[in-house]
C-alpha cells in the first residue's frame, strides 16, 4: 500500500513539475525570447557560483564527518608506506582539484552573457600550453617516483627470517596451512582433495614433509613484529586476500600461487585497546567477486606475541593425523606436539565424526 | 537509393560542384514506413534508433542500480512488492544474493556497452559525422543499418537472458573465469552466461561494422575544403574512438571465444587445479591461466573507457565553444591530446591487474604509462577552462552539462592518479574508491557529455526544442545528486570497504557506514526519477516541443546548421557546401560567428595558425 502511495506521489510530482515547465514555456513566449534567456542565464550563472561554494564547503564537511570512520593507523609496516603515499597524493591532487574547480565555476560566473560584451578571440597560446603540459608532467613524475619507490619496497622479496603461511580461498571461506616443525610445506595435488577425509588441500601423504603440516579454518595466527610471507592459493575461482587494516591485498588464483609479505605492528589485543573496541578482530575480506557468498567470505587474523604463537602452534594437530586416525594407534607416527594425549583424544573424536 | 546518393556525393566531393543533385533529393523515391523508420539507411534515422534503444537500456540499467541500492541502503527491511514482481529472486521481499549479483553484473554490462558505447557513439557518430563533414550519408549506409540491427539482436539476446530460470550472468561485468566458466560455481554461469557471451559477440560485430564505417567516412567523404585540421573536435574524437574500437574489440571477442571453449568444449585456456565444493569433485582441467582472460579482457576493457569518454570530450568541446562564443582554446593541442590518449589507451591495461600477482617490475611500466595519461587529460581540462575565460557564456542546457562534465572529469580524473599508482592500488583495489572513481570519470561524465550533445543537437534531430525548464531541473538535480552519491564513496573506499558486497552486517571493519548507505540510496532514487523526467521531456518534445524556426538556432559555425530545419535523406537540398575555414571562428574580427562555409575575405585577419 505504502509503495503504491509513493508511486502515486511521484506521478503527481511529475505532473506538477511538467505543468510548471509547460507554463514557463508559454510565459517565456509572452515575455519575449531574449528577456527569458537573459533571466535564465543570470539564474544559472548564480547557481553555478553557489554550487561551487556550497560544494567546497560540502567537501570539507564530508571530510570532517568521515575522517574518523575510515581506518585508523595502518597495522603493518607496508601499510605505513601506503598511508604516506596516500597523503602525498591527496596533497597534490587536492591543490589541483581546488584550483581547477574554482577557475571553472568562477569563469562560468564571471563571463556569463552580458549585452554588448564581445568574447575575446583567443584560439591558442603556445607558451601557456607548454606550461600546462610541463607542470602536470613534473607533478606526475614526483608521484610516479614516490609510488615506485614504495611499490618495490612492498613487493620486493620477503626477508629470509619471515614466517611462511599458506592461505587458500574456496567458495566461501579460507584455509590456512602452516609448514610445521620442518618449516617445509608438503606437496599437494588438487585431485587428492577429499573433504570427507579432512584433506581439504589435497596433501600428498607419500611426501614426509606433509606429515607435520597444520591445516586450519579457524584463524590465521601471526607473530607481532615478525615479517610474514603469505603464499596465496585458490581451490576453485579467483578470490582475493584483502587485509584492510594492514593495507594489503593480493588475488588468489587457481593454479597460479601468488605471494605477499608484511610485518604486523600490533597484536589483536593491542588493537582492542587502541580502538577501544573489546571485540576488535583483524578481518580478511574476499575482494574479488567469487559467487553468491562473496560478501560473507570472512577470515580472521590473530596477531599475537611470540610465546602465545608457539603455544597455539603446539596445540594444533597435523592434518596428517586428523586425516588418518587409524595411524594414531601405531607408536611410530611422528606427532608434532608434545601434548600427546590430548591430541590423540581430539583426533579420535574428529576421526569418528568424519566417518 | 543510398548508393545513388553516395555516388553523387563522391562525385560532388571530388569534382567541382557542377552537377546539380536537386532532383535526386526530391520526392520521387517512395519511402514506406518500413524503409523510413525500421530498416532505414539514413544515418540520421539510424542515429535516432541508436539513441532511443540506448535510452531504453539506460532506464533498464538504471533501474537495476535502484534495486540493488535498495538492498544496500535498507539491508534489514523487506519490500513485499519486489516479491510480487520478481518472485523467487526477491523471496520474502528481500533481494537474494544471486539476484543482487545478477543486478550489479547487468547494470555494468548494460551501461558500459549498450548505453555508453552503442547508445553514445552510435548516436553521435551516425548523426554528426556526415552532417559535420558535409557528406550525404555514411560510406556504407547498408553496413550502417546492419550495425544497428546487430546491436538490436544483441539487445534481444541480452534481454532474454534476464528471463531464464537460472538467471542472467552474475559474475561481475568483467565475467572473470573460472567463476564465469563453471555453471557449478554459480547459477549465473549456467545458460545466462552463454546468452551473455552470444549477446556480446553480436555487440562486437555491430561495433566493428559501425567503427569501420565511421573511419572510412571520415577519411574519404569530407566535403571540398574540409581538411582534417578543419574538422570539428567532435569528429576527431569519434575518429579516435572508432579506431580504438576496431583495434580492441576483436581481442575481447577472442577472449570470449576461448571462454566459450572452456565452457563447452572441455578446453583449459583459463582453467587449472579446480575443486568445486558444490559437487565435491576435482575438474580434469590443468595448465590453464585465469589471468590470461584478464589480459584479453582488459586489453579491450581499458580502451573501452576511452571509447566511452572520447566522444563526449568532442561533443563538450563543440558545445562549449559555440555557447562561449569563443574558439575552442588550443585546437591542435586538443587533437594531439586525444591522439595521445588513444595511443596510451592500449598501453595501460594491466593497471587493472596490479594485485593479480603481476610481476612488480612489469607493473612499474604500467604505473608510468598510466600516470602519463594524466598529462593529455590535464591539457584538455586547462584548455576547456581557458575556452570559458573572457567568453560571453550562454547557459543553454547543453552548455550547463558541458561545464558539469568538466567539473566531474576533474574530480574523477584526479582519483585515477590514486588508482593508477600501484602502491595505493594495493589498498584501494576493488573497494568503493574504484566505484566512485569510474562512476564519476566515465559514468556520470560520459552521461553529462551525452546530455550536452542531446540538448544541443535535439533541434537538428527533430526540428523542435526540448523544454528548457525541465532541462534546468534535470541538470541541477543530476549534478548535485551525482556528487552526493559518489563523493562520500571515496571515504568508504579509503576504509577498505569492498565492492560487490550486499550486506555489511557480518563485518566489524565495514559496518560503520549504514547511515551513509541509506543516504546514497535515497539520492540514487531521486536522481533516477529525474532521468525519467528527462526521458519524458525527450518523448514529449519530439511531438509537441517548441518548433525550431531558424536554420541555425545556436549561431554555430559548423555544417550541420546549413541544412534545412528538417533535412531529408541526403541532408542538403542543393549542392553540398564548400568549407573555407576551421569550425571555431567565433568572435573573430568583432563578428559573433563566421560559418565554415563563408569564404575568407581579403581584409580579414589571417586564419589562425592553430
Amino acid at each position: 500500500m505504502s509503495t503504491l502511495l509513493i508511486i502515486a506521489i511521484l506521478l503527481l510530482g511529475f505532473i506538477v513539475v511538467f505543468q510548471i515547465a509547460k507554463a514557463s514555456e508559454y510565459v517565456s513566449v509572452l515575455k519575449g525570447e531574449k528577456k527569458t534567456f537573459e533571466q535564465n542565464n543570470k539564474i544559472n550563472g548564480f547557481l553555478l557560483l553557489a554550487f561551487m561554494i556550497l560544494g567546497l564547503i560540502g567537501v570539507y564537511w564530508c571530510n570532517e564527518l568521515y575522517k574518523g570512520k575510515i581506518l585508523g593507523e595502518a597495522a603493518s609496516d607496508h601499510g605505513e608506506k601506503i598511508d604516506t603515499m596516500l597523503y602525498i597524493t591527496i596533497a597534490i591532487t587536492g591543490v589541483v582539484f581546488i584550483i581547477t574547480q574554482i577557475l571553472l565555476f568562477w569563469f562560468s560566473f564571471k563571463y556569463q552573457y552580458k549585452e554588448g560584451r564581445k568574447a575575446f578571440y583567443y584560439p591558442h597560446n603556445n607558451k601557456l600550453e607548454v606550461i600546462w603540459t610541463v607542470i602536470p608532467a613534473i607533478a606526475l613524475t614526483v608521484l610516479v617516483g614516490f609510488g615506485l619507490y614504495y611499490w618495490f619496497k612492498i613487493t620486493g622479496d620477503a626477508p629470509k627470517e619471515a614466517n611462511v603461511v599458506e592461505i587458500t580461498g574456496k567458495q566461501f571461506g579460507w584455509i590456512y596451512r602452516y609448514p610445521g616443525k620442518d618449516k617445509v610445506f608438503g606437496k599437494k595435488y588438487y585431485k587428492n582433495i577429499d573433504e570427507g577425509k579432512l584433506n581439504q588441500l589435497g596433501l600428498i601423504w607419500d611426501d614426509k614433509a606433509a606429515h607435520d603440516d597444520v591445516v586450519t579454518n579457524e584463524a590465521m595466527y601471526l607473530v607481532v613484529g615478525k615479517p610474514v610471507k603469505l603464499i596465496i592459493n585458490s581451490r576453485d575461482v579467483v578470490h582475493d586476500v584483502g587485509l584492510a587494516h594492514f593495507r594489503m591485498k593480493m588475488d588468489a588464483v587457481p593454479g597460479t600461487p601468488t605471494t605477499m609479505w608484511f610485518t604486523p605492528k600490533y597484536t589483536t589485543a593491542q588493537m582492542k585497546e587502541k580502538t577501544g573496541n573489546p571485540d576488535f578482530e583483524y578481518e580478511i575480506s574476499c575482494d574479488q567477486m567469487c559467487g553468491k557468498g562473496h560478501y560473507s567470505m570472512k577470515g580472521i587474523v590473530k596477531v599475537v606475541e611470540p610465546a602465545e604463537y608457539l603455544l597455539w602452534l603446539a596445540k594444533q594437530k597435523p592434518n596428517y593425523v586428523m586425516s588418518n586416525p587409524e595411524l594414531e594407534t601405531k607408536p611410530a607416527v611422528p606427532v608434532a606436539t608434545p601434548a600427546d594425549s590430548t591430541v590423540t583424544a581430539a583426533a579420535k573424536i574428529a576421526g569418528s565424526n568424519s566417518n | 537509393m543510398s548508393q545513388e546518393v553516395n555516388l553523387h556525393e563522391q562525385v560532388g566531393a571530388m569534382t567541382t560542384h557542377e552537377v546539380h543533385h536537386d532532383e535526386h533529393h526530391g520526392h520521387h523515391h517512395k519511402e514506406t514506413f518500413i524503409t523510413k523508420y525500421v530498416f532505414s539507411q539514413d544515418h540520421k534515422m539510424i542515429a535516432k534508433q541508436f539513441l532511443i534503444t540506448g535510452m531504453i537500456w539506460a532506464i533498464i540499467g538504471g533501474l537495476f542500480s535502484v534495486l540493488f541500492r535498495l538492498q544496500l541502503g535498507f539491508p534489514n527491511e523487506t519490500f513485499p512488492i519486489l516479491e510480487d514482481i520478481l518472485g523467487k529472486w526477491a523471496a520474502g521481499g528481500k533481494i537474494q544474493p544471486e539476484f543482487y549479483y545478477a543486478l550489479t553484473t547487468m547494470h555494468g554490462t548494460v551501461l558500459v556497452f549498450f548505453v555508453l558505447t552503442a547508445g553514445l557513439s552510435g548516436t553521435f557518430a551516425n548523426f554528426l559525422i556526415p552532417l559535420q563533414l558535409g557528406a550525404r550519408d555514411m560510406a556504407s549506409p547498408f553496413m550502417n543499418m546492419l550495425s544497428y540491427w546487430f546491436f538490436f539482436i544483441a539487445s534481444i539476446v541480452m534481454v532474454s537472458s534476464l528471463f531464464v530460470q537460472t538467471g542472467p550472468a552474475s559474475g561481475g561485468w568483467t565475467v572473470y573465469p573460472p567463476l564465469s566458466a563453471l555453471g557449478d560455481a554459480s547459477e549465473g554461469s549456467k545458460i545466462g552466461m552463454d546468452l551473455w557471451l552470444i549477446a556480446m559477440a553480436l555487440f562486437v560485430v555491430s561495433s566493428l561494422l559501425g567503427g569501420l564505417n565511421y573511419i572510412s567516412t571520415i577519411l574519404n567523404m569530407r566535403t571540398k575544403g574540409m581538411s582534417m585540421t578543419r574538422m570539428p573536435l567532435t569528429i576527431w574524437a569519434l575518429f579516435f574512438t572508432a579506431v580504438l574500437g576496431v583495434l580492441s574489440f576483436p581481442v575481447l571477442l577472442s577472449g570470449f571465444i576461448l571462454l566459450l571453449f572452456d565452457r563447452h568444449a572441455g578446453t583449459s585456456f583459463y582453467l587449472s587445479d579446480i575443486f568445486l565444493a558444490s559437487t565435491q569433485k576435482a575438474l580434469p582441467n590443468e595448465g590453464g591461466s585465469a589471468i590470461l582472460y584478464q589480459h584479453l579482457f582488459w586489453f579491450l576493457g581499458h580502451p573501452e573507457v576511452y571509447i566511452i569518454i572520447l566522444p563526449t570530450m568532442g561533443l563538450v568541446s563543440d558545445v562549449m565553444s559555440a555557447n562561449a562564443r569563443k574558439p575552442i582554446f588550443g585546437y591542435m593541442a586538443m587533437v594531439g591530446s586525444m591522439f595521445a590518449i588513444a595511443v596510451l589507451a592500449f598501453l595501460v591495461w594491466a593497471h587493472h591487474m596490479f594485485v593479480t600477482g603481476l610481476n612488480p617490475f612489469l607493473g612499474a611500466f604500467f604505473v608510468l604509462l598510466t600516470l602519463l595519461i594524466a598529462v593529455p587529460s590535464a591539457i584538455k581540462v586547462f584548455n576547456w577552462i581557458t575556452t570559458l575565460w573572457r567568453g560571453n557564456l550562454r547557459f543553454t542546457p547543453g552548455m550547463l552539462f558541458s561545464i558539469g562534465f568538466v567539473s566531474l572529469f576533474i574530480s574523477g580524473g584526479l582519483t585515477g592518479i590514486f588508482l593508477g599508482n600501484s602502491t595505493l592500488d594495493i589498498h584501494l583495489h576493488d573497494t568503493y574508491f574504484v566505484i566512485a572513481h569510474f562512476h564519476i570519470v566515465m559514468g556520470v561524465s560520459a552521461f553529462f557529455g551525452m546530455f550536452a550533445g542531446i540538448y544541443h543537437w535535439f533541434p537538428k534531430m527533430y526540428g523542435r526544442y526540448l523544454n528548457n525548464t525541465l532541462a534546468y531541473i534535470h541538470f541541477w538535480i543530476t549534478l548535485v545528486g551525482a556528487y552526493l552519491i559518489f563523493w562520500p564513496m571515496h571515504y568508504q573506499g579509503l576504509a577498505g570497504v569492498p565492492r560487490r558486497y550486499l550486506d555489511f552486517s557480518g563485518w566489524a571493519s565495514f559496518n560503520q557506514f549504514d547511515g551513509l548507505n541509506r543516504f546514497i540510496s535515497i539520492v540514487t532514487i531521486m536522481v533516477f526519477a529525474v532521468q525519467l523526467l528527462f526521458v519524458f521531456n525527450f518523448i514529449y518534445s519530439i511531438f509537441k516541443g517548441r518548433r525550431v524556426t531558424t536554420q541555425n538556432p545556436w549561431g554555430a559555425t559548423t555544417l550541420e546548421w546549413t541544412t534545412p530545419i528538417n533535412p531529408g535523406h541526403g541532408n542538403w537540398e542543393g549542392e553540398i557546401p564548400e568549407v573555407h575555414r576551421w569550425a571555431y571562428d567565433y568572435g573573430k574580427d568583432g563578428r559573433d560567428f563566421v560559418p565554415q562555409t563563408e569564404a575568407i575575405s581579403p581584409n580579414e585577419s589571417p586564419e589562425s595558425k592553430h
